[in-house]
């Protein structure tokens, strides 16, 4: 193998370098051993909550195996899984893009709620336009939407240099406000209704369901694939790209990245409205596959689950995807729960936060699963 | 007291920190600790002072073995650390710093600051070291500062005082006064350890000597019989030149040219007042100065980090001053930042990654809106081989390098391609003999090359032996300029004009 550089040729100490070292244990602990415990003592955590406000024990075993049946148990309890799951991981995703270059965006809430709308608005406001074309456009403008919405707190960021926190969450209440209002309006409210419903989606813009061959009940719908691409598209974005580098390198070190001649203010109003886009990607998903219009309140809080899905995949891309198929799992699978098992769903809220609270605290998930990880890791350079 | 370490053995992994160290302290004398950054010292010093337990070995006080539990227990027997960098509460007077965590109480619990302002004081007075205990550590110059970390571990009755690189932060003037301070504190009974990179001042002030390197001890001895050759070729393994072999320069046109150049703070102070300077294509301009004097202010205005208020910044004839930092890099304008755990490198990415740190966006590394990793991974693989960084990989995280090599990563991304203008910033701040040698080595073959080269440092060592022209800075003036052809200038002049005194009262007090 001949590698040039310029006009030189690597000798053999320069492609000793570009030998790969193995991935450290340390960084395995980290990415792998952490959440799956994380997870576990979650649900044991679960169990006990349940066991202190008096369910019994069989009943607590009869929960688990709906929790179990319900998300993974049956072909409709896959689809479930999976059509639960397309929402989080396109919001978890913008939110984890957006902590790779150091932003804590908390709006994927309204940014959701206010693409979702736009996808409605412009289905039928397009009726004459054909499938798929109508669909795909559809879907656009409730990410260009998503990202307009974003970009207002990231400008405000790089422009007067307004805490994100502060500024998406003030844009998640203005939303919900200004949605209430928007449904209200003629031109979108439903005809004949008097509650804040919006028009449906025509046909040709709605995701198809994939499975309504085999049984009309399956809900899986074409977003899956929506999904995959975004996960593809944001791998591609921060580990390949070159405004991905930039998104990196400020989150890691914005110092260094204003060394390195990056512009902080343009990679703020980037980072945001990509992640603004692909959370009105996921609004969008969700009125065009499962609800068909829009409602008050239809994000149904996946914007902050999102948050603590991105979390618990570490920001990664493909942790991303593993994290929502799992919370997508729980939410499918608590529904099962609590008809089989009369227990609430708001178990799996609380089963949710724990993983959280544990994935926030590996120290704590190390000191009740000491012989998952290595003695001695930690400490010091010599 | 006399402490004893004995077979301390440590590791971190697969790494062997410390191999079977022995090493003996004692009341009354100054043991000089030298090693290269990795070697060894700070390991030693936190299992010292009970930050880290041993694998192996034990320290034995008054022959005694000790074991510490944790980093409360070294202090406790009497062994105190002066951190490298200072741990003080800025708007708190010096009196309210010493006491703080170990506070004097009255009988109803309340603090007693009189007490702790007489205890102070009285520390002030046994081992002279003229600290004012109400003055507040903001209004301090950072010699007084230092001397402050010193009162809080002698408060603290520690009778083993660890220095961990003490005179990094010195002007020349203060280094003088600290060693007075160490001499009294040894005449006190106290034993010292003294850990630092500097050869000449570790046989100035010290009893003895240890060498460290890669975790053994590989050189004891009596300072009075070695020299600092004999101390850097213990500490690096092989003989190592001190001086830096150039030429006499070929000064050609201008390649930097400042013109009354003003920059203001946040909050509106002036940081640089009316700078004006020229740095030659093939000369090294020194830029002297104790630390805090406007020097880094200066780099980020020739930078395009900072805006500047007024005046104007010239590179290669091209007006820069309102040029973007990406702008003025494109151009082949190299900047070695001063701190580059701060802005140099991004530790947690990869070594190929921080390589293109600032270049990843052009056209060599890129293939249409993606980087070309593969391409960029090879050519990191090469700026390595040529820049000597020792890594068994590209691939590995910058933090996992030692100092050294992460500092000769920074100085091959900005030296391996076109450049006309270097501006070093205290380039080989906490590195050992061995890079300083090479990184010396490589700014002069960019001057020899045709580049103008600056050189930023509070090292007048560092400004003396690289520069053709020197320059002081004092409160964001430049106020005096030598002449250093062939070593020229007057090292007690620039010394002098860094504390402050004017070119025309040379007798002017010093800071």
């Amino acid at each position: 193998m001949t590698t040039s550089i310029g006009k030189r040729a690597l000798d053999d100490a320069g492609r000793a370098l570009l030998q790969r070292t193995a991935r450290g244990r340390s960084e395995f602990e980290d990415l792998v051993v952490v959440p799956v415990f994380a997870v576990i003592v979650a649900l044991i955590l679960g169990a006990l909550i349940m066991l202190a406000t008096g369910v019994d024990l069989p009943t607590i075993g009869k929960s688990f195996v709906a929790l179990a049946v319900g998300s993974v148990g049956s072909l409709n309890a896959l689809s479930e899984t999976l059509t639960a799951s397309i929402p989080l991981v396109l919001a978890g995703l913008g939110l984890g893009l957006g902590f790779r270059a150091g932003l804590f965006n908390i709006g994927a809430e309204g940014q959701l709620l206010l693409g979702g709308t736009a996808a409605v608005v412009f289905s039928f406001t397009f009726p004459s336009l054909p499938f798929p074309l109508l669909m795909i456009l559809s879907l656009i403008a409730g990410a260009a939407v998503g990202a307009l919405y974003a970009s207002i707190a990231g400008i405000l960021k790089a422009t007067t240099g307004a805490h994100e926190v502060i500024s998406t969450i003030m844009l998640n209440l203005i939303s919900y406000r200004l949605l209430e209002y928007l449904l209200r309006q003629p031109y979108i409210q439903k005809e004949g209704r008097s509650d804040p419903i919006s028009k449906s989606v025509p046909d040709a813009g709605q995701l198809p369901r994939l499975l309504d061959w085999i049984d009309p009940n399956l809900r899986l719908h074409a977003g899956v694939f929506v999904m995959l691409l975004a996960v593809a598209f944001v791998w591609w974005l921060l580990f390949r790209s070159k405004i991905g580098f930039a998104f990196r390198a400020s989150g890691a070190n914005p110092d260094a990245a204003r060394y390195a001649g990056m512009r902080s203010g343009l990679v703020i109003v980037a980072a945001m409205a990509t992640a603004g886009a692909l959370a009105g990607l996921a609004g969008a998903a969700q009125v065009q596959g499962v609800l068909g219009r829009a409602s008050p309140g239809f994000s149904a809080g996946i914007g902050f689950d999102a948050i603590a899905l991105a979390l618990l995949g570490r920001s990664h891309p493909v942790g991303i995807l593993l994290a929502g198929l799992l919370f997508g799992g729980l939410e499918a699978g608590g529904r099962q729960m609590q008809v089989d098992a009369g227990v609430s769903i708001d178990l799996i809220g609380i089963i949710q936060a724990l993983i959280i609270v544990f994935i926030a605290a590996p120290l704590l998930v190390r000191a009740i699963f000491p012989w998952g990880f290595r003695k001695d890791a930690k400490g010091g350079k010599a | 007291m006399d402490v004893e370490l004995r077979g301390i053995t440590k590791r971190f992994g697969t790494v062997l920190a410390n191999d079977n160290v022995n090493l003996m302290i004692r009341g009354g004398e100054v043991l000089g600790l030298l090693g290269e950054n990795g070697a060894g010292k700070s390991t030693m010093m936190n299992i010292l002072s009970g930050l880290y337990s041993p694998d192996a070995g034990e320290i034995v006080i008054d022959g005694k073995a000790v074991a510490f539990e944790g980093p409360g227990d070294g202090i406790a027997a009497g062994i105190g650390m002066v951190h490298q960098h200072f741990m003080l509460v800025p708007v708190f007077t010096v009196a309210e710093n010493v006491v703080l965590g170990v506070e004097p109480t009255g009988a109803l619990g309340h603090l007693d600051l009189k007490k702790a302002r007489a205890e102070v004081e009285e520390i002030n007075e046994k081992y002279g070291l003229h600290v004012p205990a109400d003055a507040l550590i903001e209004d301090l110059p950072v010699g007084i500062q230092q001397r402050v970390e010193i009162l809080k571990v002698l408060f603290r009755e520690a009778d083993v005082l660890i220095l961990d690189e003490p005179t990094a932060v010195l002007t020349p003037q203060e280094v003088e006064e600290f060693f007075g301070i160490v001499r009294s504190l040894k005449e006190a009974g106290k034993a010292i350890v003294f850990i630092t990179h500097k050869l000449h001042e570790i046989l100035a002030v010290s009893d003895r000597i240890n060498v460290l390197r890669q975790g053994r001890i590989t050189g004891e001895g009596d300072p009075k019989a070695l020299s600092e050759a004999d101390l850097a070729e213990m500490m690096v393994g092989r003989p190592v030149s001190f001086t830096v072999d150039k030429a006499v320069a070929q000064p050609g046109k201008p390649m930097l040219e400042m013109r009354n150049v003003v920059m203001l703070d946040d909050g509106d102070d002036l940081v640089l007042d009316h700078v004006s300077l020229t740095v030659r294509s093939g000369e090294v301009l020194g830029v002297a100065g104790v630390q805090g004097n406007g020097q880094t202010e200066l780099v980020e205005a020739i930078a395009g980090l900072e805006r500047t208020a007024s005046g104007k910044i010239v590179f290669d004839g091209e007006d820069i001053t309102h040029a973007s930092v990406r702008e003025r890099h494109r151009q082949g304008m190299a900047h070695i930042p001063e701190d580059r755990h701060r802005m140099g490198m991004i530790a947690t990415f990869t070594i190929a990654e921080n390589m293109v740190l600032n270049s990843y966006y052009d056209e060599e590394y890129t293939r249409g809106l993606s980087v070309d990793w593969g391409h960029v991974q090879e050519t990191a693989a090469a700026f390595c081989v040529d820049f000597d960084v020792r890594t068994p990989s590209v691939f590995l995280p910058a933090g996992n390098l030692s100092g050294g090599n992460q500092q000769k990563m920074v100085v091959a991304r900005e030296l391996e391609r076109q450049t006309k203008l270097v501006i070093a910033s205290q380039p080989t701040r906490g590195l050992d003999v061995g890079s300083i040698e090479y990184i010396h080595k490589r700014l002069i073959q960019s001057r020899d090359e045709g580049d103008g080269v600056m050189i930023v440092s509070s090292e007048l060592d560092e400004i003396m032996g690289l520069s053709d022209r020197i320059v002081v800075m004092f409160e964001g003036k430049i106020v005096a300029e030598f002449d250093n052809t062939a070593g020229s200038a007057d090292r007690n002049a620039v010394g002098l004009a860094m504390a402050g005194a004017s070119g025309e009262t040379t007798s002017g007090a010093a800071a």
